[in-house]
C-alpha cells in the first residue's frame, strides 16, 4: 500500500512537473531507471545481454560522469548514442550501396526528469561504483598535450573517429558522441576505459586497442577539451 | 537473392537453430562487432563507413575474399588491420573473441562471400 502511495505521488509529481521524487534518488533510480540500466554489476550475460539491453550500464556512473553535466542532461536528454543502446539493432541498409542508416523508428527517447528529480537522480548515480576499483584516481596525468597531435591521433592514427563523433555531424555513429566528452566524463575514467573497455563492460564493441600510455594520456587530454560550444 | 540469403541466415541466428554452415555464435558476433563498419548487408557499407578514409572490406566480394587465405582473415580479426599490413581502422578484436570464436567467424565469412577455405 505504501508503495502504491509512493508510486501515485511520483506519478502525480511527474504529471504536475512538480516537486521532487518523494522517496529520494535511490528509489527513483530503482523505479524509473532500472528497467533499462544495470544499477549494480550484472551477471555476465555474454553478447546476448548487450544485444538485448535497452540502455548502457550505470553501475560505475559515479566514476564516469560529472555531476553538473548529469543534472542538466537528465532534464534535457540529447542523444549521446546515435543508434541507441545497441547500434546493430537500430541500423537499416542504405539505398543502393549507400552506408547503413539509423532507423529512427527503433529509437526510444530518454525520459526527461524535473529539476529536483534530476538532482536527486544525479546524487544517487554518483554514489554508484565509486568503490569498485575500476578507476584509479590519478590515472589521468593532466600533462599538457599538443592539440594538433592529439587530434591527429583521434581522427587518423588510432581511428577513434571511425566510430565516435568528435564534432557534430562528423565521424562515426556506433560509439557515443565525444564532442561533449569534456563536459560529461571524468578524465580518470576516460583513461581507464580506453585502456580496457571490457573491464567496465564485458563484450562491449569498443575494441581494446592496447595503446601505449603516452597515447592514452594524449587522447584523454584531447577528449577533455571537447566541450559543448568550445572552438573545434 | 543475396538479401534473402542473408535474411535466412539472420533468422537462423534469431531462432538459435543450428545450421551446418552458419554457426549462430558467429552470426551474433558479426552483428555485435562487424556490422558497425561492414554493414547490415556485409558489403562494407556499415553506418561508420560514411566518413572513413579506408572503406571497410566488402565481405560479399567473392573475388577479393576468395583470394584471402583463412590465416589472413584470422590474423586481421584477432590482431587488426595492422597485423596483416592493412588499415589501422580495422581494430584488433582479441579482447572480445576467443580464438575459437574467430575461427568460427572466418568460416562464416566463407558463407557470406560464397568462397571456400584456402
Amino acid at each position: 500500500m505504501k508503495r502504491l502511495i509512493t508510486m501515485l505521488a511520483a506519478a502525480g509529481a511527474a504529471l504536475l512537473g512538480g516537486p521532487a521524487f518523494a522517496a529520494g534518488g535511490d528509489e527513483l533510480l530503482k523505479q524509473q531507471c532500472s528497467a533499462c540500466h544495470a544499477l549494480g554489476k550484472p551477471a555476465d550475460g555474454g553478447v546476448e545481454r548487450l544485444l538485448a539491453r535497452k540502455g548502457p550500464d550505470l553501475h560505475y556512473a559515479g566514476a564516469k560522469f560529472n555531476k553538473d553535466w548529469l543534472v542538466a542532461w537528465l532534464q534535457n536528454p540529447t542523444p549521446l548514442r546515435p543508434g541507441g543502446a545497441m547500434i546493430a539493432n537500430a541500423v537499416k541498409p542504405g539505398a543502393a550501396g549507400a552506408p547503413d542508416e539509423i532507423d529512427a523508428g527503433k529509437l526510444q527517447p530518454h525520459p526527461k526528469l524535473a529539476a529536483a528529480d534530476a538532482a536527486a537522480a544525479a546524487e544517487a548515480l554518483l554514489a554508484l561504483g565509486t568503490g569498485d576499483g575500476l578507476v584509479t584516481a590519478g590515472a589521468f596525468k593532466g600533462e599538457p598535450v599538443s592539440g594538433a597531435m592529439a587530434a591527429l591521433l583521434f581522427n587518423k592514427l588510432r581511428g577513434c573517429a571511425s566510430c565516435h563523433s568528435g564534432k557534430p555531424g562528423a565521424g562515426g555513429s556506433s560509439g557515443p558522441e565525444l564532442y561533449t566528452a569534456g563536459d560529461r566524463l571524468r578524465p580518470d575514467y576516460v583513461v581507464e576505459y580506453i585502456r580496457n573497455p571490457q573491464k567496465f563492460d564485458p563484450h562491449v564493441w569498443m575494441p581494446r586497442l592496447d595503446l601505449n600510455e603516452a597515447d592514452l594520456q594524449k587522447l584523454a587530454g584531447y577528449l577533455m577539451t571537447l566541450k559543448q560550444g568550445a572552438a573545434k | 537473392m543475396k538479401s534473402l540469403f542473408i535474411a535466412a541466415l539472420l533468422c537462423v541466428a534469431t531462432l538459435g537453430a543450428h545450421a551446418a554452415d552458419a554457426p549462430p555464435r558467429a552470426v551474433r558476433n558479426y552483428t555485435a562487432y562487424c556490422v558497425q563498419c561492414h554493414g547490415i548487408n556485409r558489403d562494407g557499407n556499415g553506418i561508420n563507413s560514411r566518413d572513413m578514409a579506408v572503406k571497410p572490406r566488402d565481405h560479399t566480394d567473392s573475388k577479393g575474399m576468395g583470394d584471402t587465405p583463412d590465416e589472413t582473415l584470422f590474423k586481421a580479426i584477432k590482431g587488426g588491420g595492422l597485423a596483416v599490413g592493412k588499415s589501422v581502422l580495422m581494430p584488433k578484436w582479441d579482447g572480445v573473441m576467443s580464438d575459437e570464436e574467430i575461427t568460427e567467424l572466418v568460416a562464416y565469412l566463407r558463407v557470406v562471400s560464397k568462397t571456400t577455405a584456402k
